[in-house]
């Protein structure tokens, strides 16, 4: 039940308890605890809303930054990671495979936002060997979903 | 001047819900859940192939019967899916659609008088193609009390010494009915015996929920009298493509072959070269869209309840057919009015058959958000027709 009800609000945090219920045909008092049990568990971390920002007058730059760093003896790669991870700047920090150690992503106000951040917090860091910025152009998918106009459903009114 | 037209094809009747579909296509502004196609795009990596083929300039016709990889892929997957096992090279052959296969199976098969069993509610290409062919079409009532299923009590009260076919649609077009292997165990027994021909129209197999599909060609002694037909119009959201097959005994599909051979020459050449990235893998793709469906399904069903329409569960396809007879109206006049006043389309029941009647075929290929808006309208309007 549990990965049925996540692989159903993944893409629609918004759906009700009740419809969902009987769309997986169950009782809306077990979709409840059960969501209920995996917020919990921080399975369930949160529901943000996907926003398409380059459609609002509002000025917003992201930033990819590969970062690589010396792992601590008997923290790794973690300790680092939570120490980047806790600026409200950073949207998200993943460990990677390859040719960098992390990937931090950074939303901000102004091109120079971004680049005061990386060079005033980011790269002074003891642990940062080097970090390689790539600003983002323009979002075309984001979770899962085109963030573009939805299309017209183009079927005939009744076919057999 | 003499008269230009085939009298044959003059006779056949158009659909009785002529003037409803007349109103229906100068609607502008109705929300439908009248379609019978998926509301999905074909998945991309199909479509993907298909745009390959292109690019690399195989704009040519295949073999009549299809490509060799395609045909390979096809008795893979009717193995895989439906525990059938056909030779590809001599007992497949590739169709635009399934509907042409429907067609040429009828042709390869009937002599003219040969009398053609056709349980209804079904699809609408059975009967006239029947007659196209030169059979009798013969109607078999189905029974909302029988879950829509073919008892054997109807199917031996529907056989003559003229009987030649059986026409099978399950999962079904439009009542979402199946019949599984112990339903089916019971009429094996009887065309066996009277020696009857099946075509069994399998389009929807992968849409079941709840239980797998069982194909009527797995009994013993049904494969050699058996005519499977299928495609991806359905499964793989793939109507527009125009491309299905007929799997069967080789002496029938040789036959079918002939007539495809001088009516089609090949089904879609870029349409079979996208078929083939769909059977190889495409499963996951048709796991995603069945899960979406059964949700609507579920919904759709719980809502029909709600207001009151009695609701036979379905397990297949993607239709509920509710009943509106205590409505105290015609299943065109209810469909006619739902247009008018609420600006919403479903099917008459009466479209697949007569008796259809006090029905309504309501399609859940559509997303969850416009099956919200138009039930909201329909309980309006029943609500409002109450008597």
């Amino acid at each position: 039940m549990r990965e049925k009800i996540l692989t159903a609000i993944d893409k629609d945090s918004k759906i009700s308890a009740a419809d969902l219920a009987i769309m997986l045909g169950t009782t809306e008092e077990e979709i409840k605890t059960t969501i209920k049990q995996m917020e919990e568990e921080a399975i369930i971390c949160g529901y943000p809303t996907l926003i398409n920002w380059d459609k609002v007058e509002c000025e917003r730059v992201t930033a990819l930054i590969e970062v690589k760093v010396t792992p601590q003896r008997g923290l790794g790669f973690d300790k680092i990671a939570e120490r980047i991870y806790q600026f409200d700047e950073v949207k998200s920090v993943y460990l990677m495979s390859g040719g960098f150690d992390l990937t931090v992503i950074i939303e901000g106000k102004s091109m120079r936002e971004v680049a005061t951040f990386v060079s005033a917090k980011l790269a002074p860091m003891d642990a940062v060997l080097s970090t390689a910025t790539h600003f983002v152009l323009k979002k075309y998918k984001e979770h899962g979903l085109p963030l573009v106009q939805t299309k017209t459903d183009e079927r005939m009114l009744i076919t057999f | 001047m003499r008269n230009p037209l085939s009298k044959k094809v003059v006779e056949i009747q158009p659909s009785g819900i002529r003037k409803f579909f007349d109103i229906v296509s100068e609607m502008k502004d109705a929300i439908s859940l009248g379609v019978g196609e998926p509301d999905f795009e074909t998945p991309w990596h199909i479509r993907e192939e298909g745009i390959y083929s292109l690019e690399k300039g195989r704009t040519i016709y295949t073999s009549n019967a299809g490509l060799k990889e395609l045909k390979i892929e096809i008795s893979n997957y009717l193995k895989r899916r439906n525990d059938l096992e056909y030779d590809y090279n001599t007992e497949v052959i590739v169709t635009v659609g399934g509907s042409e296969a429907i067609d040429i199976a009828l042709r390869a098969m009937i002599d003219a008088g040969d009398e053609v069993l056709i349980p209804q509610p079904c699809y609408v290409s059975y009967h006239p193609c029947t007659i196209l062919a030169g059979g009798v079409p013969v109607v078999i009532e189905l029974k909302v009390e029988n879950d829509f299923k073919l008892t054997k009590e109807q199917l031996l009260a529907a056989i003559t010494d003229k009987t030649k076919i059986l026409m099978l649609a399950f999962p079904n077009n439009p009542t979402g009915a199946i019949m599984d292997y112990d339903d089916l165990a019971k009429i094996v027994d009887v065309i066996i015996e009277k020696d009857i021909m099946v075509i069994s129209d399998e389009i929807y197999a992968e849409l079941t929920y709840g239980k797998k599909h069982v194909s009527i060609a797995t009994f013993p002694g049904m494969r050699e009298r058996t005519i499977v037909i299928n495609g991806f119009s359905k499964s793989y959201a793939m109507t527009g493509w125009r491309l299905g097959y007929a799997a069967g005994p080789a002496e029938v599909i040789e036959q079918m072959i002939k007539i495809h051979q001088f009516a089609i020459m090949c089904a879609p050449t870029n349409s079979q070269y996208a078929g083939i990235e769909a059977l190889k893998n495409g499963d996951p793709d048709v796991e995603m869209m069945r899960d979406a469906y059964d949700k609507r399904r579920r919904f759709l069903i719980h809502a029909l309840r709600n207001m009151g329409l009695e609701c036979f569960e379905p397990f297949g396809a993607f239709y509920v057919f509710p009943c509106i007879k205590h409505l105290g109206m015609t299943s065109d006049e209810f469909a006619t009015k739902l247009l008018q006043e609420e600006k919403v389309a479903v099917v008459p029941g009466t479209a697949f058959g007569d008796c259809g009647e006090g029905y309504l075929r309501i399609s859940y290929a559509y997303s969850i958000e416009n099956l919200k808006i138009a039930l909201e309208r329909i309980e309006r309007f029943v609500t409002n027709h109450r008597k």
